[in-house]
């Protein structure tokens, strides 16, 4: 029984355990269990690996890699430890943007040390070696540096309108047409100056992809850069010949394209219109200004609205966590329930800047998950509802895409929280939503306007009830 | 600063301009606030109660000789020989049915505000008082009708036998007659509704009632919100419709009014004679000649077959406290459009649609009646069948060809790639298809910590930067330290925050 066959064994255990992790993830009562397979399958992936390397021949090298990956375990696991501990959850698409940034540069470095060291391989596969050095550097920096974009447009380190450069369909062509002709000529002669040219043109692939993708299509490009960063992931595996990493990278892969799916179908669009436009170029607002009488309301009345009402549901967005209302938001729904208001809460899937988002900064300021419930599940009691509250949502409670086929949005599934006895719809101003569509809801006769931060308003309503 | 007064209505009306809570209101915008003595009595507002709201009480000359005066019903005319010139009167005046009253107000020298002249547009709603008015009126009606009838209106199994429910028709579906189809209904009466606009289906069908359709080749829509006069061959098919429904029904209630003219005659004569005995007629529109023939404002008439006839024309008055509280209300919502500056000063504003609206007289000239104003009270241009944009569906021929290519292209791939690529693509390829069958069952509300789990789990990369740390070239073993460090932040951080999300969420019961 050598090391490899050992460590082999132990790579099928990991590989396992990460599927029964993400197994786990698939309700709220067995997700901790999902973590802790996780970090199981992980640690065994890790210590089996260490071994592996120890358990051959000793020498200088050895003994400062093995420095090295004390030093760097220690201190990653120092930061990534702090990092969680005080991430706000609002803050958490950058976070996770954060971090798919590293694992691509993690694999556009592995792919570096690939070419820098080939090891001794069979004539036949050096070429395919080639190939896959340039692969796992090419997924790698652009996983890289779109994560570090979309990193600072969700922290509005910069702004989130999308770049838009001319022909730049024809831009993104033209790099996955020299990334081809560069590994060709890479597979032919393994020169550096082409190594580096791929990782330049890659970064600034990554870069153009999600600057010229705006704010509000940000859970399409954070899962999919998720997605992108398994598949990192997995070129480095075909790279070392490891098929714990291969299984992992697939796994983390087609999870990230999967959310990408969710997250497309509920806005109505291809992926493929996400990824090379934003609403802004596909259809200019149009001559036919919804215009009309909006109606507005104050603390007081919506208070008083509220505690006569039998069933409140309320539909949070983006401008929600901009305001970080949830916390009042949470105690409102609280008090209602106290007094035996049915308080739900209805979700749109892409609601916020990242799937889920919205369901996490409830969890956060302690609202039961039972009355969370997702747009499929709410869009039908809408109708027999006394009062819903629109807090910091726009686009996606517009019945522009339901009832006016010439709206950019049109078709996309929202919720019809216009059927509804009342709505109260918080805002700071009569703006358009990020589509930059306007919304015939606020001028409907049962739509009543409650201006100002919402956290300020849901705190009003908080004292007058 | 303003000085408002309340004054006391005539004989017969037991409602008053403001009660103690909207004083309070008024106050706030500014104004000093007198009531007339034993103004409120009658709605069961004591004086007591205005002066603890911050009124000051005053004589009757006094409350008159106020700078803005409020009433609900219009001013005799020994009271408008007492307003001062210059002052504001606010009432409901009917302008279109008393021009002299106007006369005498410009006589006078003085602004009047009707309110029964607001615009039927949603900003102007919350002064609406015909609305507000006939919603009491509604319910009211129902109640008159209930008292007189001698029977339940909901039906019952008890053991003294079966008793059926009763039947009610209203004509006329606007505010008064959903009030009464709503008030009749919950009372758990069956109820019918009749209105020429065929718009109103839906409303009547939620709060209970059922429509009766006038099926002619005709539509009628209204473009001020009021209904208008209909054709002969709609009268016809409808006057069949009433006779039927006399002859079954236990209770009717009309409301149909045509502002500026004279009530429609729905209910014949004969159509009375066709009820059973006993039954009830409420005549809402008994003050504008009614709609029933043989009705007589303000009186109950019991017909000749035992029917009872009633006309009265103070159904609001006859709930005070409550259709005072929405009077007042109503017209508070206009003093605070006409006190922008909440300094106690009165400014009218001819530029704005609802304040030219309801100023009937202003400074001693008669301003009636305003420019019209079109209200979409009717639905804009019925909307079209409308076509949502579709996407495409890929017919299962294109699909299945797509699939078959792309099975050639991985099988070519597979069958040329040397030694240990065919293994490692039947891994990735089983491995993608495990995840999306996993991923697909994963919560909604899950999708963040999915997404930072999966985050940390691909710092599995850390693998290969482990086996290549201990590479005997130093420039390896440097980028490949600091690759483990990156991707130990993920490990680490990822599995982190992933428990911190999920000991967040906690269910409803569970705590």
């Amino acid at each position: 029984m050598t090391a490899l066959a050992i460590a082999n064994a132990a790579y099928l255990a990991a590989a396992l355990l990460f599927i029964m992790s993400l197994a786990g993830l698939s309700k709220h009562e067995t997700g901790s269990t999902g973590v802790r397979y996780g970090i199981a399958g992980m640690t065994i992936a890790m210590v089996a690996t260490i071994w592996l390397t120890l358990s051959g021949e000793w020498n200088a090298s050895t003994s400062l890699g093995l420095i090295l990956l004390v030093i760097a375990l220690i201190a990653g696991a120092i930061i990534g430890l702090w990092r969680a501990k005080v991430v706000a959850m609002t803050g958490m698409p950058e976070l996770i943007a954060l971090f798919h940034s590293f694992v691509g540069l993690t694999a556009v470095l592995v792919g570096w040390n690939g070419a820098l060291h080939a090891g001794d391989l069979s004539p036949e596969l050096v070429g395919v070696h080639r190939a896959e050095v340039f692969i796992g550097v090419f997924i790698g920096a652009v996983t890289f540096t779109g994560s570090i974009v979309a990193y600072l447009k969700l922290s509005a380190k910069i702004s989130s309108k999308p770049l838009i450069l001319p022909g730049r369909n024809l831009l993104n062509l033209f790099a996955l047409a020299g990334f081809i002709a560069l590994t060709v000529a890479y597979v032919m002669t393994p020169d550096l100056i082409l190594l580096i040219a791929v990782t330049v043109l890659a970064l600034v692939l990554g870069w153009h992809l999600v600057a010229s993708i705006g704010g509000g299509d940000m859970p399409v490009v954070v899962s999919m850069l998720n997605s992108y960063s398994g598949w990192a992931a997995a070129a480095t595996g075909f790279l070392l010949g490891n098929d714990l990493l291969i299984v992992t990278g697939a796994l983390v892969g087609s999870s990230g394209a999967y959310l990408s799916y969710i997250m497309c179908k509920a806005m109505n669009r291809s992926f493929a219109a996400v990824i090379f436009g934003g609403y802004g170029i596909a259809a200019p607002t149009e001559g036919e200004e919804e215009t009309g009488e909006h109606t507005e309301t104050d603390a007081a009345s919506v208070a008083e609205l509220l505690s006569a009402a039998k069933t409140v549901v309320i539909t949070p967005g983006y401008g929600m966590a901009v305001a970080q209302a949830q916390y009042p938001v949470a105690e409102l729904a609280k008090r209602l329930r106290e007094k035996g208001v049915d308080v739900r809460f209805g979700i749109h899937p892409v609601a916020g800047r990242l799937p889920g988002h919205m369901n996490v900064l409830l969890a956060e300021a302690k609202v039961p998950y039972d009355i969370v419930l997702e747009m499929d599940e709410i869009n039908d009691d809408l109708a027999s509802t006394n009062v819903v509250l629109v807090i910091g949502a726009n686009d996606t409670v517009n019945p522009a895409a339901t009832e006016n086929p010439s709206s950019p949005i049109a078709g996309m599934p929202v919720l019809k929280v216009w059927e509804a006895e009342n709505v109260i719809v918080f805002k700071r101003s009569m703006a358009s939503g990020y589509a930059g569509v306007a919304n015939p809801l606020f001028y409907k006769p049962n739509a009543k306007m409650l201006f100002g931060d919402a956290k300020d308003r849901v705190n009003d309503i908080l004292k007058a009830i | 600063m303003s000085q408002i007064g309340v004054v006391t209505e005539q004989q017969g009306e037991s409602r008053v301009a403001a009660t103690p809570e909207t004083v309070k209101v008024i106050i706030s915008l500014g104004y000093d606030v007198v009531v007339e003595k034993g103004a409120g009595a009658k709605a069961a507002f004591p004086d007591s109660a205005y002066v603890d709201a911050g009124a000051k009480l005053a004589s009757t000359a006094d409350a008159w000789k106020s700078d803005l005066v409020l009433s609900v019903n219009a001013p005799t005319p020994a009271n408008i020989k007492r307003l001062k010139k210059g002052a504001i009167f606010v009432g409901v005046l009917s302008p279109a049915l008393k021009p002299q009253l106007l006369e005498q107000l410009a006589k006078q020298g003085v602004t009047a505000l009707a309110m029964d002249a607001v615009p039927r547009i949603s900003r102007a709603q919350s002064m609406d008082v015909l609305s507000s008015m006939a919603n009491i009126a509604g319910y009211r009606a129902v109640i008159e009708a209930a008292h007189e009838f001698g029977r339940f209106f909901t039906g019952q199994v008890t053991a003294a036998g079966k008793v059926s429910p009763a039947k009610v028709l209203v004509a006329g579906a606007g505010v008064a007659g959903l009030a009464a189809i709503g008030s009749a209904s919950s009372l758990g009466a069956i109820v019918r509704a009749t209105d020429p606009r065929p718009e109103v289906a839906d409303q009547v069908k939620s709060i209970g009632g059922e429509y009766l359709l006038v099926e002619v080749e005709e539509k009628m829509q209204s473009s001020d919100g009021y209904a208008k006069q209909t054709s002969e061959a709609y009268e016809r098919r409808a006057a069949e419709i009433y006779s039927q429904q006399a002859a079954d029904v236990d209770i009717i209630i009309t409301t149909a009014l045509i502002p500026g003219r004279p009530a429609p005659k729905l209910i014949t004569a004969k159509d009375v004679s066709l009820m059973k005995p006993g039954s009830v007629i409420v005549d809402m529109a008994a003050a504008q000649g009614g709609n029933v023939a043989g009705s007589v404002a303000g009186e109950r008439v019991v017909t000749k077959n035992g029917v009872i006839i009633l006309g009265y024309t103070d159904l609001p008055s006859r709930l005070p406290a409550q259709s005072s509280q929405l009077y007042g209300t109503n017209l508070v919502n206009l003093l605070k459009l006409l006190t922008p500056k909440k300094n106690g000063k009165t400014v009218i504003d001819f530029k704005d649609v609802v304040q030219r609206s309801v100023t009937v007289v202003k400074a001693g000239k008669i301003t009636w009646p305003p420019p019209l104003v079109q209200v979409s009270a009717a639905p804009v241009a019925k909307v079209e069948e409308v076509v949502m944009p579709q996407k495409k569906k890929i017919s299962t021929r294109t699909m299945g060809a797509l699939v078959a290519v792309g099975m050639a292209a991985l099988v070519g791939l597979v069958s040329i790639a040397p030694a240990p690529l065919p293994q490692h693509f039947l891994v990735l390829m089983l491995s993608v298809v495990i995840g999306f069958y996993v991923i697909g069952k994963v919560h909604h509300a899950l999708h963040t910590p999915l997404m930072s789990v999966t985050n940390a789990i691909s710092g599995i990369v850390v693998v290969a930067a482990i086996l290549q740390i201990t590479d005997k070239i130093l420039a390896v073993q440097i980028l490949a330290a600091f690759g483990v460090l990156l991707a130990s932040i993920n490990i680490f951080g990822g599995f982190a925050v992933t428990r911190r999300m999920l000991k967040m969420f906690t269910r409803g019961d569970q705590r």
